[in-house]
């Protein structure tokens, strides 16, 4: 009996140890948490961060490029800090500052190195070096930190930053981790996924307590890291930072672009600020400096702030006119018959002297023609064929459309058309009478800087406009983005635009723009002036030139600072020379630019955050509001949404 | 006499040869343990553990032909003298034993220091074999044959206790098997287990579920038993045994609380839970399973382990051994190891099976019983099976102690074994 006992004792035996095996298997085999990759500490994973891709003006010349710091690292187990006070002393910090940092870091680990002070410079560096020798448990790790030549650009370059918690939670493939950079706003961003390089990975061992062990498998799976790519611009810097000392003390904007390329020779957003301060240790104080600062210049007011264009607009009506047939180089319009005002001004007989004048009659006439086309017998249903016909032809000159900038957060604009009144007046009841002051480039029209500047690159190029972008080159091989090279049509011949040019050459000659005309070179202006709710007008002025051969076609908005020929015709055309001949000859026009301040005219809150077309709920005011006092000729009104004219 | 036919034509050579197997994966596996890259040292450098190592089982091999030479039967007969030996041994550790690692069991000669404990199952072994050997003695019917047993395992247990060396004591839950094999009624054994299980779910579930799922089994095995046994009484046999039951569950508390030390507290928490404790008591476990778990399916080769060379894992080279074989050999190395033991043990007890007299055939179990659970409770503590407690692998864990004494036990049955045909005459 009791010998088959042995039995129930092996069975036993081989029981356990068949559960081991199981258990061997889901540990080894099946458990995917165990892996290599997923828990095992005695391997980690180091990345290398490539230094970001570096990036040059339209000549050579280095705008942003990288310099390396030193991380210094504290392990605190390690750390052996007898004279307190010297060493806060050497690192210029306190001992309130010494005891935080070195409490945060013994909280993280005791054993791993954590960061105790970050993005020291190159001189610091070398000045402690030294002194660090007699302090154990201290390391430097190479960082680096991005620099500019040129305190410009700030927001169209953007800046570099810590990942913020909301971007690391939403990106879709985990590139990044906590305390990583990212480009966060401007060419940084947009270009983050060129500049930022290939991130290089290595496994290395480390033993219980951290210390490194080298190379796993001897470095079999480790890949290298591979440095951004550089970005080549059509910036002009010298012409940047021209165009930014005659914006100091000034808001507005500058777009100047090569209008046979769309490359942004200079895009000033003022006021400015130097972009080496967010790329420093004091970032977070300095950022927070500029976000409350009233003039708002983290806004980037070329593709952002929302104006109404003003005179400058009766250029694309008047091509639109032509093109339509409506009306011919040789039509005239008298002031007769028109609920718009205007000053006295020579006849405008043909379409070059009604651009030169800036005559208000000679546009509300074009455009009523634009809008009617001779069928008067149902004013209404006329009137909304019409503005939709005549809403598909401005939206080829890219009003009311986003260009595709290659900058963040591009402002779309306003351009109303059929739907839009319908919303506020319904269907067919509301007529020519009701919308007249679009003619003038008034009433709920919106636009910005960039777009006007790019309107004066399609005259200049007599029809055709490249989209309006920093990055011409991107890498050694200098790819440029195939929606960069794509022309795009006005839907206006070119024969059409000779009489407007003309006019604009004479409004420079001797028109509204007259007094900051240039010796020896042609330049094709057009001057706007759009009327703030309070204070003081805004000056608009866009231009092109040389007028034969354009090799610069340039928009300025000088804000609060009156008529177009008083602000922004100076600074345009003085950029232009500059551009064009690298000097300037009317000294006495600079010097008075470049005094000039308009900053104690400006009415705070500025510029808001342009409201979208969509939640506008004002209703467009009547235009016969507009014919009981009537708005003096090329003088809008620049706001945030669309609102009365002239309440 | 027959007697003078060479030892190596009797002696279970399988045996033997699972034994040098083990032998050699554990040096192996101990080089690998302890070898580090920056200052590479021989695999027979003396400096290291695996030299160390080579040398004791070297040593060992000595021992081994001094036992078989030795007569077969100065083993029974001396097996009294040698059970007083390792008990005067044990007495003198607790006044003469230098402190290793809290607890005073080691006495130290010269570089070397020996585990009195260690020996101990051996002395053990060996009384309750002779002490069985008399037909005399039953274990099936008379109780008070067992107090002699009780006495033998409790003075070395006591002792052992007293310099505070638990898991060795453990260790003579083992003898369990012997007893069971030459008589004990099987219920004892099934007591115990179900009392552990009964632990383990106790403080993983509500005690009152527990209380009430006792019962309900209760209720049905009273339904149900008259249909299936003739015997009478089991109504209250069946009743008191879920009272106990229900007892048990309801005095966990008291025994976790107030029997149990803290870090056997501690251990059996971790167990279930290594989570509980992650950087105390659970690291242990965590790093153990992460070493045997990093291993895959083949491993991660010879020499390139990393969660045992570079100090995760804890006593890589004495009692987590077979993270290094999981780690750097994986499931294919882990299981060869688990498969020699198995084969070792079910190996031994067929020996034991076959011999003539009951002493050979108690101490052969008592050999195979003991081998077994170190393996058990070892390989289980590095799976996350088993509570941690520190008792060696045999014949792989380094450690001289634990491989001479491992070594005499194994060996002693082989040469009683090879003996065997000469043993007609003994009853």
């Amino acid at each position: 009996m009791l010998e088959n006992r042995r039995f129930v004792i092996i069975g036993f035996f081989s029981l356990v140890g068949l559960i081991y095996l199981l258990r061997l298997f889901y540990l080894q085999v099946l458990d995917e948490s165990y892996s290599i990759e997923s828990s095992s500490n005695s391997i980690k994973r180091v990345i290398e961060i490539p230094f970001r891709g570096q990036i040059y003006d339209r000549t050579g010349k280095l705008i942003v490029y990288n310099t390396p710091v030193y991380d210094l690292l504290v392990t605190p187990r390690k750390a052996r800090v007898e004279d307190t006070l010297r060493f806060c002393q050497v690192l210029g910090i306190e001992r309130r500052d010494f005891d935080s940092l070195m409490a945060a870091a013994a909280a993280y680990s005791p054993f791993k190195p954590s960061l105790f002070l970050r993005q020291l410079s190159k001189e610091d560096f070398a000045s402690i070096q030294d002194v660090m020798v007699d302090y154990s448990g201290f390391e430097f790790a190479k960082s680096s930190l991005r620099t500019y030549t040129a305190p410009t650009l700030a927001n169209t370059l953007g800046y570099v930053s810590e990942i913020t918690r909301s971007q690391l939670e939403k990106q879709e493939e985990p590139y990044y981790r906590q305390s990583d950079y990212i480009g966060q706003s401007g060419i940084e961003k947009i270009y983050e996924n060129e500049l930022r390089g290939k991130r290089g990975t290595k496994f290395v061992m480390q033993n219980v307590a951290g210390v490194y062990k080298g190379p796993w498998k001897n470095g079999e799976l480790d890949t290298m890291a591979v440095a951004g790519e550089n970005l080549y611009t059509g910036i002009d810097l010298e012409v940047q930072q021209y165009a930014d000392s005659l914006m100091v003390n000034k808001v507005g904007s500058v777009v100047a672009i090569e209008p046979k390329t769309g490359q942004i020779i200079s895009m000033v957003s003022a006021p400015t600020y130097d972009p080496n301060i967010l790329a420093s240790r004091h970032f977070s104080k300095n950022f927070a400096a500029l976000a409350r600062n009233p003039y708002k210049p983290l806004f980037n007011r070329p593709v952002m702030a929302s104006y109404r264009p003003g005179s400058t607009f009766k250029l694309i009506q008047a091509l639109i006119g032509l093109q339509a047939g409506v009306i011919t180089p040789e039509s005239g319009f008298t002031h007769a018959n028109c609920p718009m005002g205007c000053h006295v001004h020579p006849a405008t007989s043909t379409v070059a002297l009604g651009v030169m004048h800036s005559c208000n009659p000679y546009f509300y006439n074009v455009f009523r023609r634009l809008i009617y086309k001779n069928n008067i017998t149902n004013t209404f249903r006329a009137s909304a064929v019409g503005l939709d016909d005549w809403h598909d032809k401005m939206s080829k000159f890219g009003i009311g459309q986003r260009l595709g900038i290659d900058l963040p957060s591009e402002y779309k604009g306003n351009l109303p058309n059929k739907k839009y009144y319908d919303r506020f007046y319904g269907e067919y009841r509301w007529k020519f009478s009701n919308i007249y002051s679009l003619s003038i480039g008034e009433g709920e029209l919106l636009i910005t800087p960039l777009k006007m500047a790019n309107v004066a690159a399609i005259i200049a190029n007599r029809g055709y406009y490249y989209t309006p972008h920093v990055i011409h080159g991107i890498g050694d091989k200098k790819y440029v983005k195939p929606e960069f090279l794509e022309r795009h049509d006005s839907g206006v011949d070119p024969r059409h635009f000779d009489p407007v040019i003309e006019g604009m050459i004479g409004a420079v000659e001797g028109g509204t723009a007259r007094r900051s005309r240039v010796e020896g070179i042609t330049i094709a202006g057009k001057t706007g002036t759009s009327q703030n709710k309070k204070g003081d007008d805004s000056s608009i002025f866009i231009a092109f030139a040389p007028a034969d051969d354009p090799k610069i076609a340039i928009a300025v908005f000088v804000e609060y600072a009156g008529a177009g020929g008083s602000a922004a015709a100076p600074i345009a055309n003085l950029v232009i020379e500059k551009y064009l001949t690298r000097k300037v000859t009317n000294k006495a026009l600079e010097e008075r630019m470049l005094k000039a301040d308009f900053m104690s005219k400006v009415i705070l809150p500025g510029v808001k955050k342009p409201v979208t077309t969509d939640s506008t709920r004002k209703k467009p005011v009547p235009a016969d509001s507009v014919k009981k006092k009537p708005a003096a000729p090329a003088k809008p009104v620049v706001s945030n949404r669309p609102v009365a004219v002239n309440p | 006499m027959p007697e003078n036919k060479p030892i190596t034509k009797n002696v279970d050579w399988i045996v033997v040869l699972i034994y040098i197997a083990c032998l050699a994966i554990g040096w192996v596996n101990i080089y690998a343990a302890v070898y580090n890259p920056e200052v590479q040292t021989s695999m027979f450098d003396v400096s290291n553990n695996a030299g160390k190592q080579l040398m004791w089982i070297g040593t060992a091999a000595l021992l081994i032909v001094c036992i078989l030479v030795i007569d077969y039967k100065f083993y029974e007969t001396f097996s009294f003298i040698i059970y007083a030996v390792v008990i005067a041994l044990l007495v003198l550790v607790l006044f003469a034993g230098s402190n290793i690692n809290g607890s005073r069991s080691w006495i130290k000669i010269g570089a070397f220091s020996l585990q009195p404990a260690e020996f101990s199952k051996l002395a053990i072994s060996l009384a309750i074999a002779k002490y069985l050997s008399d037909p005399a003695i039953s274990l099936t019917r008379k109780l008070k044959d067992y107090y002699p047993i009780m006495g033998i395992i409790a003075l070395p247990a006591f002792l052992i206790l007293l310099s505070n060396e638990t898991g060795s004591m453990l260790v003579f839950a083992s003898f369990a098997v012997v007893l069971y094999r030459e008589g004990m009624p099987g219920f004892i054994p099934a007591i115990g287990m179900v009392m552990a299980a009964l632990l383990i779910i106790t403080l993983l579930f509500v005690k009152w579920y527990i209380a009430g799922a006792i019962i309900i089994i209760a209720g049905l095995a009273i339904w149900i038993m008259p249909v299936m046994t003739r015997r009478r009484g089991g109504l209250w046999a069946t009743i008191l045994v879920s009272l106990v039951m229900i007892g048990i569950v309801f005095g966990v508390d008291f025994f976790m609380n107030n029997v149990l030390q803290k870090h056997q507290r501690g251990r059996i928490m971790v167990l279930l839970d290594p989570d509980s404790d992650p950087r105390g008591i659970g690291w242990n476990v965590i790093q153990s399973k992460i070493a045997i778990g990093s291993g895959g399916f083949a491993g991660k080769g010879f020499l390139q382990g990393t969660q045992t060379k570079f100090d995760f894992v804890p006593e890589q080279s004495t009692d987590f051994i077979f993270c290094t074989v999981g780690e750097e050999h994986g499931f294919i190395g882990a299981a060869i190891v688990v498969f020699l033991f198995v084969c070792l043990i079910s190996r031994l007890v067929i020996l034991a099976e076959r011999q003539r007299s009951r002493f050979a055939r108690v101490y052969g179990y008592c050999v195979a019983g003991i081998i077994f659970f170190h393996f058990m409770i070892n390989v289980g503590m590095t799976i996350g099976l088993m509570p941690v407690i520190g008792i060696p692998l045999p014949f792989f864990s380094y450690g001289g102690s634990s491989l001479w004494s491992f070594s005499i036990l194994l060996f002693i049955f082989l040469k009683i074994d090879a003996q065997r045909p000469f043993t007609l005459s003994r009853g």
